[in-house]
């Protein structure tokens, strides 16, 4: 196996384009695994930890690129104020050793649907920068993840950062795993009020063959703010409202049977996540009133 | 983190009652510990074993041609390799070393291959063509017992079946409660992978180096299918990263030897973490239906119980847990009448066998579900009802063996009890970590209750029904550069639990010396049986005891010879007194002496089971209560438990240290059972072989323990004492599940108990 490791993007692409089969490799908590289990034999793997554009991150305009070698562990100490969904469901993430070397492009790479930094990215309608030797093009994050373990990256291309406006309103991430620590989701729910453009943003993790935006219950909850003047006035939600959204997110989920948990729990679990969470950004959107 | 009340009572620095702590300990925490996998010889092979993807196939042809020819390829072998007898199996041998003609689950060995680097061997591996044909797989007990269920052994499907019948067979009752429980496959989920390295010794024999669970009986069946007489395989203890049962039986120790016999070459194996879930066996599934008949007042009248097990495609300790389980079925209590049956099938799922608690774990959920049940129908206190039937020294059990001295039952229920609750404290506004769902900030209080069960269970200590049990121990008392020092060489498997210490602590307190070198457990002395059933302690900890008064009394003579001195010898602080003078030095004494005696203890002697499923099987049991406090997030189904209390009998505390931690771990493997760990098989496949999905309890999942020990001394075993190892891991399932029924309403019939369980939703086929 061929170990290729350039010291610079315009060179790493130029890699990357030569050796489109190299398997990209950054923290390795996924590449290792399919090593190590034998699932897969790449001929080359090509390392990115030198690229400085790839590991930082940068704010503009209110808005952050964040390098797709960014750690969970940063993410949570650098970009926990900025992007605090994203913290949250990084905290979640294995255990610290894990989160020291795992990074949020590696979940966009591999593409699972339980890939807990995914929901967040959803809920605030984030864009991946993907670059090549042709040049840099910007995907959404609903269209580059396209399938089970499939994403739209073509074989010279790279993922190199993702750019995502930072938070404007609460956010939350909650998981659910048979166990409290150190656990692949069971089902997960990501959700972002943004206050400016009067949208709450959600995402069903792990309930599903990619992350899962319930557009309905979105448009929904939007609907009875709207009407109701929440926004302004920063009165609660009914609780009837909070019901109904819980039951349109549980009925957008597409959830399966497998050794991890059953479709039902699946589909009931993120119906009482997403009204929960909805609760929890919406009571401190209303403090943070005053 | 853990209220440790348990007492320290030095009499010798470092001897038995003090926390002596783990000579191993600081190099495993640094990583400095040498395990057995990571031996390394020179010029040593790499093997690796092909195993079947098929729960249920026959073999009509193994192709190995196309290994032969790859550079760096050493051995490829097969059954027809096979030198000696072609099956294996501590009780029945019918475990093909190498699969011929059939296989019998997925991940039964076929082939082997040694290599000159690991990559190659496993490349290897994918060149041989197997032609299997596959066959339906019998994947569950109730269909093995079906009449026209495929015969998966020349015996039948039937592997054991043990009735146990006492009293009156039509007994009836004015109160009466039914229920079936299940039981899911637990595995031992030790860390360190089978692994182990054979070196071929020159003279036609080997030298294995493994990590194992008792070294003798590994030794004869290696021996017996190298076809070699026993002396010409040494095994010698390696670094063994946990048991817990899973090692009792044979994984790769006759494939290294075989592989490096043929080769000539030294040659190591190491499961990677995969293949390990295939290489051991696990927890026998069960099916149990149970049916319990009281007085009005809650005095139990009856137990009728049937009990199946899923034995897996071979036999491994199937039979002893079979009658375990049929011994222990009505739980500690006094049961007037019982009619118990057992029983144990040949499936093809994966093969199972020892693991902490055998067969009392399966049928204590069940018998302390059924007590509960009782007691919610009669309106009565959980623990009353347990206090009212507990069983006391003088009765008899259902199986017909009298009930010895000492059995606290409705004391340590008592104790339990009594500790304070943890305090209950508003849910709202927690840290995350103090809340079920932990940091994945599931619940931020809402739909969160409390709940509190309670269980008590037993456990024989030491091997039953008829084994003659026993271990050897040599002990030397030699002076060495000026100072007294004591040598101990047992060939007992120090797995983790801290027997290490164990016998340090005992050739201390009998020799009085401060420097004892226990030696590195092998087969150059005499079986020290195996460490399983809690036994060591009491079986090796005996005959080291009985070694160093034999070495003590010699050394007695040679102070008489030397000093004349006769009345009341002893050995203190490195002197030899006599009533309480001192008569010399010790090293004086020895002076150029070695005193060394070896000593066989075999404990008092057990008895099979008559034909009604009575007679004294046991040595001795060991009892255990727990308490446990849940807390319950109704909406989601998810738990954190908030505290198990437990009070056990140990009889006499060798280590307070140790003792605390087995009682710790062992609450752990029961939280583990109650709540997530499981292998799932599906069509007799294994879905989770992976730490990913095999989830054992992390220490977010972990809660403080209170403990209470009794010291009530059994007046057979050395100082007293009672095997410690088991009793946590029996009890505090039921108790936890009991918790969560309490704060659910829920039957939880199941365990581990899934989420879909708790919030009601339909249960998964």
């Amino acid at each position: 196996m061929e170990f290729l490791q350039p010291a610079d993007l315009r060179e790493v692409l130029e890699t990357k384009a030569a050796h489109p089969e190299a398997v990209p490799i950054f923290g390795g908590t996924d590449v290792m695994v399919d090593l190590n289990f034998d699932r897969e034999r790449p001929g080359a793997v090509l390392d990115l930890t030198r690229v400085p554009e790839i590991r930082e991150w940068s704010r503009k305009d209110r808005r952050l690129r964040v390098g797709a070698g960014v750690t969970y562990t940063r993410a949570i100490t650098e970009l926990g104020g900025l992007l605090p969904g994203l913290a949250m469901a990084s905290r979640t993430v294995g255990s610290p050793q894990i989160r020291n070397r795992g990074t949020i492009g590696g979940n966009l790479g591999s593409a699972s649907p339980a890939g807990d930094a995914l929901p967040p990215l959803y809920a605030s309608d984030a864009g991946i920068e993907v670059a090549s030797v042709r040049g840099v093009r910007m995907v959404p994050v609903e269209e580059f993840i396209t399938g089970p373990r499939t994403n739209a990256l073509r074989p010279d291309e790279l993922i190199t950062a993702f750019m995502i406006p930072e938070a404007r309103g609460p956010q939350q991430y909650a998981k659910i795993g048979p166990r409290n620590a150190m656990v692949i989701a069971v089902c997960s729910l990501g959700l972002a009020l943004h206050p400016e453009s009067r949208a709450v943003g959600a995402c069903i993790g792990s309930a599903g063959p990619t992350p899962i935006r319930p557009h309905e219950a979105e448009g929904f909850i939007e609907g009875v703010i709207e009407e109701h003047g929440l926004w302004e006035s920063r009165s609660e939600i009914p609780a009837s409202a909070l019901e109904r959204f819980g039951a349109l997110v549980a009925e957008a989920a597409k959830p399966i049977d497998d050794v991890r948990g059953t479709a039902s729990y699946r589909r009931h679990a993120v119906g009482v996540l997403a009204r929960r969470t909805l609760t929890w950004a919406w009571d401190e959107y209303r403090r943070d009133a005053g | 983190m853990t209220q440790a009340p348990i007492r320290e009572r030095a009499v010798t620095p470092d001897g038995i009652g003090e926390s002596v702590g783990r000579p191993d300990g600081v190099p495993k925490v640094k990583g400095e510990f040498e395990y057995s996998s990571d031996l390394h010889v020179d010029g040593m092979l790499w093997g690796a074993t092909l195993r079947s993807p098929h729960p249920h196939a026959s073999i009509h042809s193994i192709d190995t041609s196309e290994t032969g020819t790859m550079t760096g390829v050493f051995a490829v072998l097969t059954h027809e390799d096979v030198p000696g007898r072609k099956v294996y199996g501590m009780e029945i041998p019918d475990q093909p070393v190498l699969a011929w003609e059939k296989v019998r689950y997925q991940g039964e060995a076929v082939a082997l291959v040694a290599a000159d680097h690991p990559e190659t061997a496993r490349r290897a591996l994918e060149k041989i063509r197997v032609d299997y044909e596959v066959l339906d797989p019998v994947t569950d007990a109730e269909a093995a017992m079906a009449e026209d269920a495929p015969r998966l052994h020349l015996s039948g499907n039937v592997l054991r079946r043990v009735d146990v019948g006492h009293g009156d067979p039509g007994a009836t009752a004015e109160v009466v409660v039914e229920g079936e429980y299940e039981v899911g496959m637990q595995d031992q989920a030790f860390l360190g992978p089978e692994s182990g390295l054979a070196i071929p010794h020159g003279e036609g024999g080997v030298d294995l180096y493994i990590s194992t669970q008792w070294l003798h009986v590994d030794q004869d069946q290696v021996a017996e299918s190298l076809g070699l007489p026993p002396e010409m395989v040494r095994l010698t203890l390696s670094g063994v990263g946990g048991a817990f049962g899973g090692r009792e039986d044979l994984s790769m120790q006759i494939h290294a030897c075989m592989l490096a016999l043929h080769t000539s070459r030294p040659v190591k194996m190491v499961y990677g973490r995969e293949e390990s879930f295939y290489g051991h066996v696990h927890r026998h599934p069960a099916k149990m239906r149970y049916e319990h008949g009281a007085t009005r007042d809650g005095q139990l009248v009856y137990v009728r119980a049937n009990l199946l097990f899923d034995g897996g495609a071979y036999a491994s300790s199937s039979n002893a847990v079979c009658l375990n389980a049929a011994t222990f079925a009505c739980g500690p209590y006094d049961v007037p009448n019982a009619q118990i049956e057992s029983h144990m099938l040949y499936t093809n799922n994966p093969p199972c066998g020892a693991m902490r608690g055998f067969g009392a774990v399966q049928v204590c959920f069940a018998h302390e579900a059924q007590m509960d049940k009782l007691a919610e129908k009669l309106g009565m206190d959980s623990v009353e009802i347990r206090m009212k039937n507990a069983i006391e020294p003088g009765m008899k059990f259902p199986f017909g063996q009298e009930v010895p001295y000492p059995a606290p039952v409705r004391e340590i229920l008592e104790r339990v009890r009594a500790m304070p609750l943890p305090q209950e404290r508003e849910s709202m506004g927690r840290d995350l970590r103090e809340l079920p769902g932990g940091v994945s900030n599931t619940t931020h209080g809402e739909g969160v209750r409390r709940g509190v069960g309670y269980a008590v269970g037993f456990k024989n200590i030491g091997f039953s029904a008829g084994f003659d049990d026993y271990s050897t121990a040599r002990v030397s008392l030699s002076v060495e550069d000026g100072k007294p020092v004591a040598r101990v060489l047992t060939a007992a498997a120090e797995v983790g639990q801290g027997l290490v210490m164990v016998q340090a602590q005992i050739a201390r307190t009998e020799l009085g010396v401060e420097n004892v070198v226990v030696e590195t457990a092998d087969t150059r002395i005499g079986s020290a049986g195996s460490t399983s059933a809690s036994r060591q302690t009491y079986v090796t900890g005996a005959a080291v005891k009985e070694a160093c008064e034999k070495v003590r009394e010699r050394v007695f003579d040679l102070a008489r010879e030397e000093f004349g001195e006769s009345d009341g010898l002893a050995i203190e602080d490195g002197n030899v007194v006599s009533d309480g003078l001192v008569v010399a030095p010790l090293a004086e004494v020895l002076g150029d002496a070695e005193i060394s005696e070896t000593v066989e203890f075999h404990h008092r002697a057990t008895h099979p089971l008559d034909e009604n499923g009575q007679g004294d099987a046991h040595l001795q049991f060991a009892f255990a209560a727990h308490r446990a406090v849940v807390e319950v997030d109704t909406e989601l189904g998810l738990a954190r438990v908030v505290e198990v209390a437990t009070a056990q009998d140990v009889g006499k505390i060798i280590n307070p240290l140790a003792l605390e931690g087995q009682i710790e771990g062992g609450i752990a493997q029961g939280l583990g059972l109650a709540l997530m760990e499981e292998i799932q098989i599906d069509d007799g496949r294994i879905q989770n072989a992976s730490f990913t999905d095999y989830l054992i309890p992390t220490i977010l999942d972990m809660p403080p323990v209170k403990i209470e020990i009794l010291e009530l001394a059994d007046p057979e075993a050395p100082y007293g004492l009672k095997g410690v190892g088991e009793p946590p891991t029996i009890a505090s399932t039921p108790a936890i599940v009991a918790a969560l029924r309490d704060a659910t309403d829920r039957d939880l019939a199941r365990i581990p108990v899934r989420p879909e369980h708790i919030v009601g939703l339909e249960v998964k086929p």
